[in-house]
């Protein structure tokens, strides 16, 4: 295949994934338990959108079609959104936006560091720049995954409830798919496949020490990349496009 | 007390040590060609941080000539810092006003910004402006008293760059700008 269409693909994934949860955690902004925590959720969501942004702009100049940043962003559809399906579950309570949180920073920080060294120079300054905001998120969801874990009777049932569900969605971080394997091959992207054990490792053992126990999930959801969602994110795009949408062409 | 980022002078004040980062920079700025320009734009600064220029906060990387204009290279900080469209509106403000002929101003991304970025001057300012400079240990010395003796209050204080800090011994609640 084309490897400009991979390229553009590849982009678009990794800034849907982005702007997605930028999105959902900013549903958090004036709702945090505390201000402290209402600000640092924020500031999180506010990383995330720097990263959809930049990742947006290559994307456009690859397809080179004229379209923008905000064009690519709020004028397609549910089905055009490719975004892995972790990133656009609601927000649920805190305990399950902190475990995505987690799960997530946990990936982010081994998949970013390895495509600082990707052969695309502008893709390897984009990760570079993000992999240091992952590594500071990664510093803030790890103590608050132990102390809701060995916390009260309620934040542990929370906690294990926020499990059950999460762990049906995790296995999409790992799935290779063909376009993305070509441009793996190609040293710009990142073979997914060989962070799973590491991730594995690493949550099972910070798990493990509050005494949950963490197996690989039968059940695993897919179709995030292929336009096939949640029931979620359609509600969710309503809300996030709804300006551009209404008033086309609005700036700030 | 000295740390990794500070050095201790004769009269026992701290004063920020002079990074590698900061040194490749300054020796940019004195080999360019672009002098004029890069005085006029000491006078943009960061508008979440009173008084710090964007040359001494790192932001500012480079200047270059452009069809008898000139381009002006910008990195941010964190990379959804709201900050950079004010930066970018400054910058072209105060050298329209200047008179010096075409502006562009370019986002780069590499080589990712670093705190280690910011001047020695930059860091002073920062202790003075009771903003705890950044330090490669973290270790955070409360910009008041500088007592150790500090807690971190939240990872997350009034910007993305930076946390929220108390000292213990004079109580004093303090930003830290993160080590980043």
């Amino acid at each position: 295949m084309d490897q400009k269409l991979n390229l553009y693909r590849f982009l678009v994934g990794l800034a849907d994934d982005s702007v997605v949860l930028s999105h959902r955690l900013s549903q958090w902004c004036s709702n945090g338990p505390y201000l402290e925590e209402d600000i640092a959720l924020s500031n999180v969501a506010l990383d995330y959108i720097g990263r959809a942004r930049m990742l947006y702009q290559y994307a456009a100049e690859v397809e080179g079609e004229g379209r923008s940043e905000d064009d690519i962003a709020y004028l397609r559809n549910e089905r055009e959104y490719t975004n892995l399906l972790i990133h656009e579950l609601p927000i649920n309570d805190f305990a399950f936006t902190m475990l995505r949180q987690f799960f997530v920073d946990v990936f982010y920080c081994e998949y970013l560091a390895r495509l600082c060294h990707s052969t695309d120079e502008r893709l390897a300054a984009i990760a570079a720049k993000s992999v240091k905001e992952s590594r500071y998120h990664l510093k803030r969801s790890e103590p608050w995954i132990k102390q809701l874990a060995e916390g009260t009777e309620e934040s542990l049932r929370r906690i294990k409830t926020a499990l059950a569900e999460l762990e049906n969605f995790v296995g999409e971080l790992f799935v290779m798919q063909d376009w993305e394997k070509e441009l793996a091959d190609n040293g710009i992207a990142v073979d997914r496949n060989q962070l799973k054990v590491g991730w594995d490792h690493y949550v099972q053992k910070l798990l493990g020490e509050s005494n949950i126990v963490f197996a690989d999930s039968q059940l695993q959801i897919q179709g995030g990349r292929d336009g096939i969602h949640t029931e979620h994110l359609g509600h969710m795009l309503s809300e996030m496009q709804f300006l551009q949408r209404a008033y086309p062409g609005l700036k700030w | 007390m000295t740390t990794k980022n500070s050095q201790v002078d004769p009269s026992g004040k701290l004063i920020p040590t002079y990074t590698p980062e900061f040194a490749e920079r300054q020796a940019r700025r004195q080999k360019s060609s672009c002098g004029k320009i890069w005085d006029l734009l000491d006078q943009v600064h960061d508008p979440e941080l009173p008084g710090l220029s964007i040359w001494d906060l790192g932001v500012l990387q480079n200047i270059k000539p452009l069809n008898g204009g000139w381009e002006i290279e910008v990195t941010p900080t964190y990379s959804g810092c709201p900050a950079v469209e004010t930066i970018n509106e400054d910058i072209l403000k105060v050298l329209k006003n200047a008179g010096v002929g075409e502006v562009k101003v370019t986002l780069v991304l590499a080589p990712a910004w670093t705190t280690e970025m910011i001047s020695p001057a930059g860091k002073s300012h920062l202790k003075r402006i009771h903003i705890a400079p950044p330090d490669v240990n973290d270790e955070v010395l409360c910009p008041v008293c500088d007592s150790n003796d500090t807690r971190l209050v939240s990872q997350f204080g009034s910007t993305a760059c930076k946390a929220l800090y108390q000292c213990l011994a004079c109580h004093e609640h303090f930003d830290y700008f993160k080590h980043f």
